[in-house]
């Protein structure tokens, strides 16, 4: 192996690529061939780091030194102070310019272990980190059924929103016999405001095509789905690659390393609906028609993909599974709260110092993630409200930031963790306005299957439009609850459903936001 | 298997579902999309019910019945629910029954009644189709539309034409011909499946337009009369003037199950046409004249019986027919075989 | 049909061959297309068009036109070749299977032989008889495509060779399927509106059958077989039949030759026809007679699947109109004869009484949706399909069936083959369906040609084109299209101005006597 001085991680993700970072790297690399540094200094291109409004940054071992915001005219300094004189260039360091500092948190990352840190296009940085160690114990020394009883009895619940045990999902499939069943990865990432399955994928894309081998050999699948939304270009990308080089490895293929399993994974890619990431129009969607949600029972893990036994799961959840099975389900019973095991990843969006990702043990405190991981409230405002769970949330007012993050504990606020994301609003935001967006966007967003929904939503949306303009009733407030109430009790698939917890608990909390409209 | 709907025991049929166990015991519960022929489709939710044991509401269409299942399709809060849903429903079009051709035929109408909805409560209704009238006999009024999906079911799993489908999605989802063509130019062999199942005014007979209420027509079962396949239908008939106002498939026929072709649906002009003969023709010099029936009777008898007379039977020669019925055909060869006395009979069974 | 509509969806392949149902058959396609979208049966489609059934095909085949016997040949060779016959329903129900056998195992029809007689290829011919011939239930439906050519009753006998050693006779799903293109053209075959047979299939040169109906009818009854529609035509043209009754057909579009028809009706002494209208045949007629329309009657029609069903009095017939049994008695009473048939039921009981088919289907049992003959008795509840268990001669017949070609094959006067049909928006000789407007606005005249054809001459879609053969000339409007063989033309023969009768030949099968509308040779030229 070729020794280098120095190690330059450039992240790669659709964010900095927005911002030009392949201009930024290849003046990097040219201006380095210039010097005659190019032997000495190696360059690589990695997933994000898991923070935004940080556009092209870069990390260079093994001083772990992190510039950020990088333009164009920075490369010079860069690589005339860092890489010839060995000086930082303090005024590019991240964290430089604000008093909170980033916590990365890597040492309790389970999922996003090697975001940031691998070259995500490059198998032997994955299996130089451990990566398919745990695919190979499975297939040498482990049996489906002993597969399914570990993540069983980890606790590992989905990550998609509605915190179904997987072991247990998987258990559903596993015993019936059928000439094909599928593993579908639910990839479809379209709640607001919520990306962690994109760096999941864009940062250690390996990881999740080891999860998903690692459940379709617990299912008895010989064919995998990852359905995932078309935006995800870089992850498209990203995934391919990973599939391609899994293949020349015979980490998939046929009779992967001579245990006659045979394993094939597909990219699908989604059209943009926020509702296929419902699992069963996910289905509809990925089998061409029209993505609508299908009535259950059957339930897809019995009658699911062209019809036959097929389990759905989430990027994360999927993620989780090679580090189950690599250190076992106790190690991962350690992790998190009863009931609730494992970390989260929480997309921190809003009126934060520190927007973006970050991986915490479930059970952390809302409290503890707005003020150690997100650095706070920005510009010294006050803190008013933090949306939870994306547009399907509950909006959580002061009194409730103790909240601890796992699936049991919010319910007790009629709470959800749904996807992870979470907005937070200081004192000058409107919470009229936030539900109006969120109503308008489930408007949008209704597939047109079932009437109370289809119809519901526009209802909704001209109650909320009529308050926002300064035209609405106390009795609209009353009516948008009623008629999201029945919209809650009648429609088809969750998303007609979901209305009334943002309406609800915004009315409740925040009733005076909207009185104010209406004077 | 013994179920409870509204506190009352009922036998239950071990494959049906709350719905379909009501509705066999005639206790109505709201329902738009279901229809026995298409099945469960748990779109428009009105048949709502509460299950004792079980959280929130069911659909009553999709729910199978259980033994010892407690069931209320009456309850307030059920009723609260399907008023809701029905109001949406309602609000979501132009539903005016006033100049409705399905007016007291429909489905929405029935369950806004049962309910006391008098009016929408809400006004959704803002976009602009216009009526596709492209189709020869079939009109679609999208305003109407209550993207019930029976037409789309019908269309592709009922007659197997596969030519509607839903497009849009949303509020603005409607039902489509191929990829978005008025009716009359897609490839839609205007079987009329879908009218006959559509439960609101969205699709309906264009000729049959402005000719009367559906409760002032007879419906009178009968065969076709086209092809051999023997589809039964239901004739609407208007009593005041003889007309047939129009044609719809009989559902529980074995034959047929509801279904028609565009002949069978559409072809009855001939019946009132103008063109009919009303009175015996005679030819006299190469042109016809109109004669009683005493008269054409008399000649035709005499003159066949000239031919016997002079040539023999077998001179003489009988075309019976595809079209008329049994006991005409009897009729006919008996007349052939007994009173002109030949077996010089056929039809047209080999054209 | 020897089995029922209800099932067609019990069928595991079902083949169709000479049939356009969807355009034909609509309600009857509805039930192929559900079976085939409902995963419970794959189909297999030979016609010359590329129908739209088979769009619904596993594997669709367009064979030459008055190839059938030597495809349906081809597939028995290929499943006796491969063991895929029934070997235990051969041995116990079927006899005569050594000639039969001797017939169709001759090299000549072998796929590769085949594929020359019939333009499909070899390695098709072989898909077809595999899916066939391994199906556990096959059926078989055809129309007009399978019977009318000059080698109509061997093609028949084809179909029925195929069931037979398939073990597809007798079971539920399976059986040899024609579909009757009429509303009631089974009913006036039951009610022996034949040369050849009494009502119930009775034969005129039997006897016992003979004396049944002298007695029944009180009067004495020729023994000898009458002549058939196409015979009574040529009887007219050569002076010999003097007089003729036709009552609700129209043969002046229906039968082929029409030149010869013309002429016909032209020399006839005494012509009667009774209609609703007064179509093309009645303009030659002597006395036309008003009869009613369906909806203005009681009675039964008899459907494909041999199903009795009341047909009811909707409406009163226009003034001075009555139907056609009470203008017959009339007749029947001018000529000095005793009918006193009350109402149209007294009729149906005489044909229970002399119809042992009919026996036990009475006015009262009927019922809404009718019987299924043969219904022996009042107890009996009808057959849905035929030949259970045994065949009505006892053992089924295997007959060896020698391919033959048509009576008039293309030549370089002639290059085309001509086929004739219906679609789907109109019926027969028009004389119902042209009356609806709204059918005559969706589909007129028309010759089907390929696009090579039409390339090769020059023809654009839509161009009014004159079609010719050694009988006549008309003109249509082309249809130029993909879904029909080079080298064959097809018209539908609904049409007075554009009539595809004035083309066909009228050699006749020698057995059955139908016309050979499916194939001859024609030319197509462009005007001027």
């Amino acid at each position: 192996m070729k020794f280098y001085r120095s190690h330059v991680l450039i992240a790669i993700d659709d964010n900095s690529l927005k911002a030009g970072v392949k201009k930024i790297e290849s003046l990097l690399r040219a201006k380095l061939d210039k010097n005659n540094l190019s032997e000495e200094i190696n360059v690589l291109e990695t997933g994000g780091l898991g923070y935004f409004g940080t556009g092209v940054s870069m990390t260079v071992y093994p001083e772990q030194i992190t510039y950020a915001n990088l333009k164009e005219e920075d490369i010079n300094d860069i690589v005339e102070e860092h890489f010839l004189k060995g000086r930082v260039v303090s005024r590019l360091v991240l964290n430089s310019t604000i008093t909170k500092k980033y916590n990365f948190n890597y040492k309790n990352r389970v999922v996003l272990e090697n975001s940031g840190i691998i070259d995500p296009e490059n198998i032997e940085e994955y299996i130089g980190v451990g990566g398919y160690e745990a695919w190979e114990k499975v297939l040498t020394q482990m049996k489906p059924s002993e597969v399914v009883d570990e993540v069983k009895a980890s606790g590992l619940r989905g990550r998609g929103g509605a915190g179904f045990p997987a072991g247990v999902k998987w258990s559903f499939t596993a015993p019936i016999e059928a000439k094909q069943k599928y593993v579908v990865v639910n990839a479809d990432e379209g709640e607001p405001g919520t990306f962690k399955d994109r760096l999941i994928m864009e940062g250690d894309p390996h990881k999740l095509l080891e999860g998903i081998m690692i459940a379709a050999y617990a299912v008895g699948a010989t064919k995998s789905y990852i359905y995932i939304r078309g935006e995800y270009k870089l992850c498209i990308h990203r995934l391919e690659v990973a599939i391609k080089q899994a293949n020349e490895y015979g980490i998939l293929g046929k009779n992967i390393f001579s245990s006659g399993f045979d394993h094939e994974i597909e990219i699908k890619i989604g059209a943009g609906a926020y509702v296929c990431g419902e699992e069963t129009a996910l289905i509809e969607s990925m089998e061409g028609n029209r993505g609508t949600p299908r009535y259950k029972p059957p339930f897809p893990g019995v009658e699911g993909a062209w019809h036959k036994p097929t389990v759905v799961n989430n990027v994360e959840t999927i993620a989780n599974v090679p580090a189950i099975i690599k250190n076992g389900a106790d190690w991962y019973n350690t992790i998190g709260v009863e009931g609730c095991r494992g970390t989260k990843v929480y997309t921190m969006m809003g009126d934060l110092k520190l927007p973006g990702l970050c991986e915490t043990e479930m059970g952390t405190s809302l409290r503890t993630i707005i003020d150690e991981y997100g650095g706070g409230m920005k510009d010294g405002k006050q803190f008013k409200a933090a949306l939870v769970g994306g547009a399907a949330g509950v909006f959580l007012p002061n009194e409730m930031l103790d909240v601890k993050m796992d699936f049991n504990s919010l319910k007790e606020y009629s709470a959800v963790l749904g996807s992870g994301a979470i907005l937070v609003m200081n004192e000058d935001v409107d919470i009229v306005d936030i539900l109006w967006s969120i109503i308008r966007f489930f408007r949008h967003e209704s597939c047109g299957k079932c009437n109370p929904c289809s119809n519901g939503n526009p209802v909704l949306y001209k109650l909320i439009d009529k308050i926002r303009k300064g035209k609405g009733k106390e009795a609209d407030l009353d009516m948008m609850i009623k008629v999201s109430e029945v919209m809650n009790k009648t429609s088809f698939c969750a998303l007609g459903q979901s209305p009334y917890m943002p309406i609800k608990s915004a009315i409740d909390n925040f009733r005076d936001d909207f009185l104010k409209r209406m004077k | 298997m013994i179920v409870y709907l509204n506190g009352k025991a009922y036998e239950a049929k071990p494959e049906e579902t709350v719905l379909q166990l009501a509705l066999r015991n005639g206790i109505y519960i709201p329902h738009l999309c279901y229809h026995e022929k298409t099945g469960k489709a748990a779109k428009c939710r009105a048949c709502v019910v509460e299950v004792e044991g079980i959280p929130g509401l069911k659909t009553s269409c999709n729910l199978p019945v259980r033994d010892g299942m407690v069931v209320s399709s009456k309850s307030e809060k059920v009723l609260q629910a399907q008023r809701m849903v029905v109001d949406l429903a309602l609000s979501s079009g132009q539903h005016d029954c006033l100049s409705c051709e399905q007016n007291g035929n429909c489905e929405l109408q029935d369950a806004a009644y049962y309910l006391g909805i008098e009016r929408p409560s809400f006004q959704l209704y803002d976009n602009d189709y216009e009526v596709d009238d492209s189709s020869e006999f079939i009109r679609v009024d999208r305003s109407r539309c209550i993207s019930c999906g029976r037409c789309v079911e019908a269309c592709n799993k009922t007659v197997v034409n596969e030519v509607i489908n839903f497009g849009n999605r949303g509020f603005d989802t409607k039902i489509v011909f191929d990829n978005d063509l008025p009716m009359g130019t897609s490839t839609c062999v205007q079987c009329g499946e879908c009218m006959q199942i559509c439960p609101v005014g969205c699709i309906i007979d264009k000729r049959s337009i402005g000719s009367g209420r559906n409760w002032e027509f007879e419906k009178v079962e009968t065969v076709c009369p086209y092809c051999g396949v023997g589809c039964r239908l239901e004739v609407h008939v208007d009593r005041k003037n003889g007309k047939i106002i129009r044609v719809n498939g009989v559902e529980d026929s074995p034959t047929n199950n509801g279904m028609l072709c565009v002949k069978g649906r559409f072809g009855f002009d001939f019946v009132n046409s103008e063109e009919r003969l009303t009175t015996p023709l005679i030819k006299e010099n190469g042109k016809f004249r109109e004669a009683e029936w005493d008269e054409a009777i008399a000649l035709v008898a005499s003159k066949f019986s000239e031919i016997k007379k002079e040539f023999g039977s077998d001179a003489i020669a009988g075309l019976a027919s595809a079209k008329v019925t049994n006991e005409e055909n009897f009729a006919f060869q008996k007349f052939i075989r007994r009173e002109v006395g030949t077996n010089n009979v056929d039809h047209c069974a080999r054209l | 049909m020897t089995n029922d509509i209800a099932g067609i969806k019990k069928a595991d392949v079902i083949l169709i061959i000479g049939s356009d149902t969807s355009a034909a058959h609509p309600v009857i396609s509805a039930r192929i297309k559900q079976a085939v979208r409902e995963g419970k049966s794959k189909l297999i489609v030979i016609d010359p068009k590329k129908i739209v059934m088979a769009d619904y095909a596993e594997i669709y085949a367009a064979h030459r036109p008055g190839s059938d016997v030597a495809v349906l040949n081809c597939m028995m060779h290929e499943i006796l070749k491969n063991g895929w016959e029934d070997k235990e329903y051969i041995k116990n129900r079927l006899e005569g299977f050594d000639e039969f056998k001797a017939e169709v195992m001759k090299d000549k029809y072998s796929p590769e032989n085949v594929e020359k007689l019939s333009n499909i290829p070899a390695e098709t011919l072989r898909q077809i008889s595999e899916l066939f011939g391994k199906a556990k239930t096959a059926s078989l439906y055809y129309a007009m495509g399978i019977t009318q050519h000059t080698t109509g009753t061997d093609n028949v006998w084809s179909t029925a060779n195929l069931q037979m050693i398939c073990g597809n006779l007798g079971v539920e799903g399976g059986g040899v399927n024609p579909l009757r293109g009429q509303s009631n053209v089974q009913g006036a075959c039951d009610m022996g509106g034949l040369p050849n047979v009494y009502p119930g299939y009775q034969k005129v040169v039997d006897e016992k059958a003979q004396a049944k109906f002298e007695k029944a009818w009180n009067c004495k009854l020729d023994n000898k077989v009458g002549i058939t529609v196409t015979e009574i035509f040529d009887a007219m043209y050569d002076g010999t039949l003097k007089g003729l009754y036709v009552m609700g057909e129209n043969p002046y579009l229906s039968d082929p030759d029409q030149n010869h028809i013309i002429k016909a009706m032209e020399r006839v002494d005494f012509m009667v026809v009774q209609d609703m209208f007064i179509t093309e045949t009645a303009e030659y007629a002597d006395v036309i007679l008003p009869a009613a329309a369906f909806a203005e009657k009681d009675g039964h029609f008899t459907n494909t699947e041999r199903r009795v069903q009341r047909i009811n009095k909707i409406i009163e017939p226009p003034k001075g109109v009555i139907t056609d049994w009470e203008i017959i008695q009339l007749i029947a009473n001018a000529m000095g004869s005793d009918w006193n048939y009350k109402s149209v039921r007294d009729i149906t009981k005489e044909i229970n009484e002399l119809t042992p088919q009919y026996a036990g289907i009475t006015w009262e049992r009927v019922g809404r949706f009718g019987l299924q003959w043969p219904c022996p008795n009042e107890e009996h509840p009808g057959t849905p399909y035929l030949h259970k268990g045994k065949f009505a001669r006892g053992k089924g017949l295997l007959r060896p069936i020698p391919f033959k070609e048509p009576d008039e094959l293309p030549d370089e006067e002639y290059p085309l083959i001509l086929t004739t049909g219906r679609v789907l928006q109109q019926f027969h000789t028009g004389t119902m369906s042209r009356k609806t407007e709204g059918l005559n606005n969706l589909a007129g005249p028309m010759v089907m040609i390929s696009v090579d054809d039409a390339e090769r001459m020059g023809i654009s879609n839509s161009e009014v084109v004159e079609i010719s053969t050694r009988r006549g000339e008309i003109t249509a409007p082309a249809f130029v299209t993909k879904r029909i063989s080079t080298g064959v033309i097809y018209i539908p023969f609904h049409y007075k101005e554009s009539p595809a009768n004035r083309l066909t030949n009228s050699a006749i099968d020698p057995i059955a006597k139908i016309p050979e509308y499916k194939v001859c040779a024609a030319k197509v030229q462009k005007i001027n």
